[in-house]
């Protein structure tokens, strides 16, 4: 009886090891430089607010922590939606000044691998710029730094909450640099494709209603307006 | 020394024994924990069953549809008084006046409810007039669509597969826009449907 104890309780602690292993892996690290970053494309910053009271709409599934907005918005309940969020916000430029509105639809990745460290997500923008035209930008983006970094640190936390200050690049493909793939509708960009990054800086997050002091940033390498699109 | 050599030196024998044994229990934990990481989905999208037709010439054909009002998640346009969800706060600027964003739940042939979808019309004083639509399918990828701005006699508009992703990602083809109004509702403003009917065509392959 006591090898069996001994097992079970060696069996536990080996769990808790793996765990801890997963979650504290050295080998993992939080890009914090946009592979566009030495780009010499014209690049366009278009910022935006993640906090869903600041969004024109955010929907989920309605029994997240994170609340829809308005509140009376049509809830994602049905199974094969209900782990996807639609949200639409505002764009603002470098300066903060409103530049377009643009629409994000995002489900959890069944790609999504905790042994590699991976919790993806697939999602879509669906953009407006009045000066660019339409355009349609696909990635997977990998939050497990994200949840690393503030998720867990707030749930932990006494407070049920996170502050501090910290940058994350979300993007991890489809382009080869981890980039996300913009696809041209109406506008300068059509019929043409261009590379973007999109960033996360976070200042607060609360573990029962979701982030509070945070803002998106999606970095869009455009062809230079003589040159040919990529 | 290693770490069996140290607990040989402070137990005796039924004490390394029970020592052996939890670390070969640590060692079973650690190989049971990845194996449940690495055999069990963290996601498993729901997935419902593609009503898709197949054709002679390798395409195939799908109809979606949109029920309305009931599938309107948002309808962002510059009149307040028209927009959806109640509590929206449309953003009132000059240079987006002429823009209107609609989501909607989007339903197979079957009535049931497989995915969302943004439809975004409007003219740019710069681009002029665009129709658009992106389809977001959860379980299968998704789809961005290039609409005619303007719809033929019988009321389809018809649109270019532009852009798609995953089961999307290699497929050309068209997809056809079309509203079937059913009634008037003095509540629920018009009652209809808009169909979605995509018919797609994967890239050649050479014979050998």
């Amino acid at each position: 009886m006591k090898y069996l104890i001994s097992v079970v309780i060696g069996m536990i602690v080996g769990i808790a090891l793996f765990v801890l292993g997963l979650y504290y892996n050295p080998f993992v690290g939080n890009p914090s430089v946009s592979p566009l970053a030495m780009s010499d494309l014209d690049l366009v910053d278009l910022s935006y607010s993640l906090v869903p009271a600041e969004s024109i709409v955010f929907a989920n599934d309605g029994e997240s922590n994170v609340k829809p907005h308005p509140t009376k918005v049509l809830q994602l309940w049905e199974p094969t939606i209900k782990r996807t969020r639609g949200f639409v916000t505002t764009l603002t430029d470098s300066r903060g000044e409103l530049v377009g509105l643009g629409v994000k639809f995002s489900s959890d990745s069944e790609a999504s691998a905790l042994l590699d460290a991976e919790v993806l997500v697939d999602s879509v923008w669906h953009i407006y710029l009045p000066e660019r035209g339409t355009l349609f930008v696909d990635q997977t983006e990998n939050f497990w730094s994200y949840l690393h970094d503030i998720i867990v640190p707030a749930r932990l936390s006494s407070g049920d909450n996170w502050r501090g200050s910290w940058h994350g690049i979300m993007s991890m493909g489809p382009g080869a640099l981890g980039t996300a793939r913009v696809t041209g509708g109406a506008g300068d960009l059509m019929e043409g494709e261009a590379e973007a990054v999109e960033s996360i800086t976070a200042r607060a997050y609360s573990a029962t209603i979701g982030p509070v002091g945070m803002t998106g940033n999606l970095t869009i390498a455009m062809p230079h307006q003589d040159q040919e699109p990529l | 020394m290693s770490g069996g050599g140290y607990a040989d030196a402070f137990l005796d024998g039924q004490g390394q024994n029970l020592f052996k044994t939890f670390n070969l229990g640590i060692v079973l934990g650690i190989a049971l924990a990845a194996a449940l990481v690495y055999f069990f989905p963290v996601v498993d999208q729901y997935r419902e069953n593609s009503l898709i037709s197949v054709h002679a010439n390798g395409g195939n054909s799908e109809l979606f549809h949109v029920s309305l009002p009931e599938d309107r998640i948002m309808a962002g346009v510059s009149a307040a008084s028209r927009s959806v969800p109640p509590g929206l706060e449309w953003p009132e600027h000059e240079f987006l006046a002429d823009i209107q964003i609609e989501l909607f739940k989007v339903r197979n042939e079957n009535g049931i409810v497989v995915g969302a979808a943004s439809r975004m019309s409007g003219k740019s004083e710069k681009h002029g007039p665009f129709v658009e639509w992106v389809v977001h399918l959860p379980a299968r990828g998704t789809m961005y669509v290039n609409m005619a701005v303007t719809p033929s006699p019988d009321g389809y508009r018809q649109g270019n597969l532009r852009a798609g992703t995953r089961e999307f990602l290699t497929l050309n083809g068209v997809v056809l826009e079309r509203f079937v109004k059913d009634e008037d509702d003095p509540e629920l403003g018009t009652v209809g449907r808009i169909e979605l009917a995509a018919a797609l065509v994967g890239p050649l392959e050479e014979i050998e």
